[in-house]
């Protein structure tokens, strides 16, 4: 249990002459919530692209699971079980929920898509996240909220069996009720056994589910702080560079 | 493994609340084929009043018969409008394959069989030409498809000679819209159909029920199979029944043509509703990005959808020059645009991502009528063509409000 999921050491990436990383490390455990927090441009999305494989790291030793792992490809991430929540969601409106989770990875028998299947399937993970707003799993994502879309988003890297889960900023666009939906939810599915690394800029969002919290700043990871020994002023201190560890 | 799942799925209670749903879904906006239907007894009403013609049992033959081309290329051009693509030279691409076969005909009229499959394979290639400018290259579709619609006219020309006509002789691909089923065959192929509907009803009812989730009630699946079984009955009656004005030549039965449109129908929405390929099509349509995030072959799913419209759309061009008898050089530039306002008109979203192949062709029955009772009323083409196109206008614009209508029910929350 002791034993991250994730180790990053040494991590770097450069754009040109421009150092975006500057030797990261950073570990992410299973059934924690580690929260990915830094000012804009601190290199939070550069982390996160290596780690889905999107954007490969320059130099640096990745351990998933213990083992070096080097990951060029999403398809290579995806293999291992890291699955990325994007922000702008990536779901499509015309689909329904169980269409939606099941995209690109349909279950067929006889040639034929099998629906009931993947909808007994797609209900039970909703069901494992307590998951109680939605109405039924054929609605179309068009007539879901905000809120229930991330759900849907979250549910689906369930489905996928994931062990690491990166969730790109799930609060940001999201009214106070949906907001507290969600976060409940990052906290079953941590709860659940799986590492889930959240870049958030909201700090209330993130004191409040985050186990552990990381801090970049311009590049560098300046802290990496278990929640319950900080607090809000030392974590904005080290986002905005006026603290040092 | 036996718990019972809380989260509805759609298919759970009385025939009454799934009747409720139906209903509740109309009203969000999901009108599917409603607008196509009404609109079809609205001009059944009008063309019926003005013209004692239009209800005899030849006009609704004729009916049929004509609808078959515009419905063959309306279902190959949804595959492309579900991507939120156009193709505008299915037409006359289906023309130009028309023209190489009649003109292969005349040198090697034993071998007919090979020139029609040689015409399918140019409809193939055509859409496998405007597939890769425009998923490779990034063409827009109404660009490329638009200069090939320029330009397969003057193939045509170049094959069938100045002012060249040439007439269709292999007596088969006449028969398709010119003979009939006798009249036991046409009753057989209702009884298929609805053994079908029945079967696939309880076949994913018995998947269900396995995977212990809820069913709908079986008096729905009932009622579906009694009024197909009503409807196509009538149908049958009227095509069975002597149509001829010649007391000398009886006309009945059920054309040829119709169980081909019934077999493409069958098998389009087969393809487009139960096969990964369809659902993909549907997520590309819905949203490229999505799509391409859940690992799917995006450029792919292009190519194959105007594979399949091209080559689907040779068969609308075989059942046109059965119908008229000879290809010229202009031929399939008119249908394709009323394949267009068809596939709208029956609730196919020119944004992509929206239809059913159904729907759609009860859209391709409102613009035959369209056709076939002003042809009745001896009302000029040029009023025809102006009432297609404001038809076109009028589906395109409900389209674009029924979008915004779902748009704006997201802002809501």
């Amino acid at each position: 249990m002791n034993n991250p999921l994730v180790q990053l050491s040494g991590v770097k990436k450069s754009f040109g002459p421009v150092d975006v990383l500057k030797g990261i490390d950073l570990k992410v455990y299973p059934g924690k919530v580690t929260a990915l927090v830094g000012d804009n441009g601190a290199g939070k999305s550069t982390l996160i692209k290596g780690l889905s494989g999107v954007q490969p790291y320059d130099e640096g030793v990745v351990l998933f699971e213990g083992q070096e792992v080097h990951l060029h490809t999403a398809r290579q991430s995806s293999a291992l079980g890291i699955e990325v929540v994007y922000q702008d969601l990536a779901l499509c409106e015309n689909l329904d929920i169980v269409q939606n989770m099941f995209l690109g990875r349909e279950e067929t028998s006889q040639l034929t898509l099998d629906e009931s299947s993947m909808e007994y399937q797609a209900a039970k993970a909703l069901q494992s996240l307590s998951v109680k707003t939605v109405k039924s799993v054929r609605q179309k994502v068009s007539s879901l909220s905000g809120g229930q879309r991330q759900t849907v988003a979250i549910a689906r890297s369930v489905l996928r069996d994931a062990k690491l889960v990166i969730l790109d900023e799930p609060t940001a666009a999201l009214g106070v009720a949906q907001t507290e939906q969600v976060l409940n939810l990052v906290r079953r599915l941590a709860d659940s056994g799986v590492a889930v690394l959240m870049i958030s800029h909201n700090l209330v969002d993130v004191f409040q589910v985050a186990d552990d919290i990381a801090v970049l700043y311009l590049g560098t990871m300046v802290a990496q702080l278990k929640t319950e020994e900080t607090n809000h002023n030392d974590v904005i201190g080290y986002i905005t560079g006026l603290k040092k560890l | 493994m036996s718990d019972v799942v809380p989260i509805k799925t759609g298919h759970e209670g009385s025939t009454a609340d799934q009747f409720k749903a139906y209903f509740s879904r109309l009203r969000a906006g999901e009108m599917g084929a409603v607008p196509a239907v009404g609109a079809m007894l609205l001009l059944v009403i009008l063309f019926s009043s003005l013209s004692p013609y239009f209800l005899t049992t030849l006009n609704i033959a004729n009916l049929f018969v004509q609808t078959a081309t515009i419905l063959t290329m309306t279902v190959a051009l949804v595959f492309v409008i579900l991507i939120g693509e156009i193709d505008l030279s299915a037409g006359v691409t289906a023309g130009t394959g028309m023209a190489i076969f009649v003109k292969m005909n005349q040198v090697l009229p034993q071998y007919w069989i090979w020139n029609l499959a040689f015409a399918f394979l140019v409809g193939l290639a055509v859409g496998w030409f405007i597939g890769f400018f425009v998923a490779k290259i990034g063409v827009p579709s109404f660009v490329i498809s638009l200069a090939l619609y320029l330009a397969l006219p003057g193939v045509m020309l170049i094959i069938l000679g100045e002012g060249g006509v040439l007439r269709v002789e292999v007596p088969e691909i006449k028969a398709i819209m010119n003979q009939n089923l006798p009249g036991w065959a046409g009753w057989a192929m209702l009884a298929v159909c609805l053994v079908i509907t029945t079967a696939m009803g309880l076949w994913d009812r018995g998947r269900r029920i396995k995977a212990q989730l809820p069913v709908r009630p079986l008096t729905l699946l009932w009622i579906k199979v009694a009024a197909s079984g009503i409807l196509g009955a009538a149908a049958i009656v009227l095509l069975n029944t002597n149509r001829s004005q010649n007391a000398f030549m009886p006309i009945a039965g059920v054309p040829l043509v119709i169980p081909m449109v019934l077999f493409i129908l069958f098998a389009c929405t087969f393809l487009l509703d139960r096969t990964r390929f369809g659902r993909h099509l549907f997520a590309v349509g819905g949203n490229p990005e999505a799509a391409r995030r859940a690992g799917i072959k995006v450029a792919r799913i292009r190519m194959m959808a105007f594979i399949i419209c091209s080559t689907l759309a040779m068969m609308s061009g075989v059942f046109n020059i059965s119908r008229i008898g000879n290809v010229e050089s202009s031929a399939g530039r008119a249908i394709v645009l009323q394949g267009v306002a068809a596939a709208v008109v029956g609730g196919v979203s020119l944004f992509g991502g929206r239809g059913r192949v159904a729907h759609a062709a009860l859209g391709a029955f409102v613009i035959a009528m369209i056709d076939n009772g002003l042809g009745l009323l001896g009302i000029p083409a040029g009023v025809n063509f102006i009432v297609t196109g404001g038809v076109l206008a009028v589906a395109a614009t409900v389209d674009a409000l029924a979008r915004r209508r779902s748009g704006a029910s997201l802002n809501r929350t």
